[in-house]
């Protein structure tokens, strides 16, 4: 195929994908109505019930708790088969990351990294854990909150070095965090049965609106999650930077 | 306020092209990520700041970081190729 006839059959396609795109939109109700039922309801009854502010929270941790179950195992088998696919393979040997050689090609981190890095490290784990915390009151939640603690965990790499990474963070706590994590949801659903009401049923003591003890079982799932999502995506860079900097197939060059 | 969101939209617009006009993988992740950091701009904008939150941190750094590594991996291993010829 000549780039020509090439161009021409990706305009030919483009203009159609565009005219039925355009069609579409046309069919959508005016922007700002919201026509289904259910947000209106959840709205206003949301808040009285579960009492959290964020009712998207109420929602995805309780109305909807059994979906986001699902989804936190999806990314739970998700690293695990990241961390499966990268594992050292048979023909490969472990060496000393860059950092440690003595000729290493690329030039070091600079200072102004370094610091800024080191400076934001703490603000950042801070804001994470805000975040996790007061999901049931703001915007956030666990997951949102768990990959910011995972930013924290990169900017110790950025402004330090690999090795300093893998100490503040070694393997075995990532890998109990993020199993914690997921199994903490289950146990959460789990207290619903022991009281007598069906799985994921807000049974804790709900509390009073706006509260950061409030909402009964959601600020614990949102903990479950925040714990699992961390793990989970500082254990996919660790993984990451493992097979970039210390894994080496034979004739790789460092 | 309509003025911010044509605005945003546009930015957005203009984000997505520059991503898929880029053709070094290496400037692409960075595109990429700048790419990711206006869509979570416009999901601000348009009032989701749970969504925005998400997606400034998974597709503003997760997902160009990523890229970057694999990037590091695949020409690292080339490179290991290249002096076997």
């Amino acid at each position: 195929m000549t780039p020509t006839l090439r161009r021409r059959v990706f305009l030919a396609a483009a203009v159609v994908a565009a005219a039925l795109l355009l069609w579409g939109l046309t069919g959508l109700p005016p922007f700002g109505v919201y026509e289904g039922p259910y947000g209106d309801v959840l709205n206003q009854v949301a808040v009285a019930e579960r009492k959290a502010t964020n009712v998207v929270a109420s929602v995805t941790f309780d109305y909807r708790g059994v979906d986001t179950l699902g989804e936190e195992f999806i990314l739970f088998a998700a690293v695990i088969g990241v961390a499966i696919l990268l594992r050292a393979r048979r023909d490969e040997r472990e060496e000393p990351p860059d950092e440690d050689a003595a000729d290493r090609r690329a030039p070091g981190t600079s200072n102004a990294v370094r610091v800024l890095g080191l400076a934001l490290v703490g603000p950042v784990v801070l804001f994470g854990v805000y975040v996790v915390t007061h999901g049931h009151l703001t915007p956030g939640g666990g997951f949102q909150g768990g990959v910011v603690l995972a930013t924290g965990a990169l900017l110790v790499y950025l402004s330090g070095e690999y090795v300093t990474l893998r100490r503040v963070s070694p393997e075995v706590l990532l890998d109990s965090a993020e199993s914690v994590g997921a199994a903490g949801y289950v146990l959460v659903g789990l207290l619903g049965v022991a009281a007598g009401a069906t799985f994921l049923a807000n049974v804790l003591p709900l509390g009073q609106p706006g509260a950061l003890l409030s909402a009964g079982t959601i600020p614990l799932i949102n903990l479950a999650v925040g714990l699992e999502v961390a793990g989970g995506f500082i254990l996919l860079l660790s993984e990451f930077l493992e097979q970039t900097l210390v894994i080496r197939r034979p004739g790789e060059v460092t | 306020m309509i003025v911010l969101e044509v605005a945003v939209f546009l930015l957005v617009a203009a984000a997505g092209t520059a991503v898929a006009l880029t053709r070094d993988p290496l400037n692409q992740a960075i595109v990429a990520s700048f790419y990711g950091l206006v869509l979570g701009i416009m999901f601000l904008v348009f009032q989701a700041p749970d969504v925005a939150l998400s997606q400034i941190t998974v597709g503003a750094v997760a997902l160009p970081l990523m890229i970057l590594l694999a990037l590091a991996k695949v020409r690292a291993l080339e490179g290991g190729r290249g002096d076997d010829r």
